[in-house]
């Protein structure tokens, strides 16, 4: 999804790193990652390190960091370029012949989600022109300011989400979701903590199945959290998923 | 980091949280915070934690401890110097995100979820 534009960008030295975010792991994100067949660093987080380490809350979001390595743009959401937008992308919905009822609630909500690709993008290409006297590229001050809220509390939660990650990948699920849990509540706007543990849910016998992320038909009491993708994201407003973009 | 036990090597946290534990108290680049006492070879995380508003969860069946990270400042970022994220590809590679140095980098987040 980058590579067209990180090509174009690459001999006015500019690189894109992309992290795939899953407790699933590698095997999980290869038939995306060998889909993009990126010349890019392409890597695999399955410990949301990216969480505590940038303050990346949801997913896709970007950190833009200078020649020095100083961050100059903190996490925020990062919509996937619109002037490649026919680069071949991964259908999750590949194969499916019949599309069930939460389906078909799912893309009702996700079609009102915005996001800023021109904007976005327009950004980038001004700052990677123009490096720090790009308007885009932000103090110092504001980079930190605008980074995410985080509290003892926050802290707490990234802890939960860190012993929930461990369980899970020792075959401890039933453990896991628990804490998985205490994370939601204590980090309600890390969304990507949210759609992670609810992806690892059983999301029915299809390649929609990690989008699933709710309560299957006539088994609505073994959900075993709080909230779901479809009522959170309806509750919260699709245009308020990711926030707008802020030059 | 993931401990089955309060008490740990110093060495082991300094490596799980990148704080460096000196006389002077927790260092992380530049930034130092005055500890209530100077820390041993072995620390006590249920001490330490506090002080550097780390939070720490337990989980009782399992026997295990986890430390979440500092929340100094009430902001993610404590600094601009971007950390040097360290992470495999898709074959086990390890990458570091400081060899990217003299780069602009854009680093993306995504799931296949």
């Amino acid at each position: 999804m980058w590579q067209a534009l990180r090509n174009e960008l690459h001999g006015e030295g500019f690189e894109v790193v992309t992290v795939g975010i899953d407790t699933a792991g590698a095997e999980a994100c290869r038939r995306f990652i060998e889909g993009a067949s990126p010349e890019h660093p392409s890597l695999i987080d399955q410990h949301h390190v990216v969480s505590s380490m940038f303050g990346i809350i949801n997913i896709p979001n970007s950190v833009w960091i200078d020649e020095e390595g100083n961050i100059v743009r903190p996490a925020e959401a990062a919509p996937a370029p619109p002037s490649f937008a026919d680069v071949e992308r991964v259908n999750p919905f590949e194969g499916m012949t019949e599309f069930p009822e939460r389906a078909g609630a799912i893309m009702a909500e996700a079609i009102g989600i915005e996001s800023s690709p021109e904007e976005y993008e327009a950004a980038l290409r001004d700052w990677v022109a123009k490096g720090s006297d790009s308007a885009f590229a932000l103090s110092p001050d504001a980079v930190i300011e605008r980074s995410q809220p985080r509290d003892p509390n926050t802290s707490l939660g990234q802890a939960h989400f860190a012993l929930a990650t461990h369980l899970e990948l020792e075959g401890n699920h039933d453990a896991a979701i628990g804490h998985f849990a205490k994370a939601h509540e204590l980090v309600p706007d890390n969304f990507a903590y949210k759609r992670q543990a609810w992806s690892l849910e059983p999301g029915g016998d299809t390649p929609f199945a990690r989008f699933w992320q709710g309560p299957q038909e006539g088994n609505e009491d073994a959900w075993p959290y709080a909230s779901e993708w479809v009522s959170e994201v309806k509750a919260m407003g699709a245009a308020n998923y990711y926030p707008k973009f802020q030059a | 980091m993931i401990s089955s036990s309060l008490t740990v090597d110093r060495s082991e946290f300094e490596a799980a949280t990148g704080w460096q534990l000196k006389p002077e108290g927790a260092c992380k680049g530049e930034v130092c915070i005055p500890l209530a006492e100077p820390a041993g070879d072995t620390v006590q995380i249920d001490t330490l934690a506090p002080q550097l508003g780390m939070g720490l969860a337990h989980d009782e069946a399992a026997g295990l401890w986890a430390v979440g990270p500092a929340a100094l400042g009430g902001r993610a970022l404590a600094t601009t110097a971007a950390p040097n994220l360290t992470l495999p590809d898709l074959d086990g590679n390890m990458f570091q995100l400081d060899s990217l140095r003299g780069k602009k980098v854009l680093l993306i987040a995504w799931s296949p979820y």
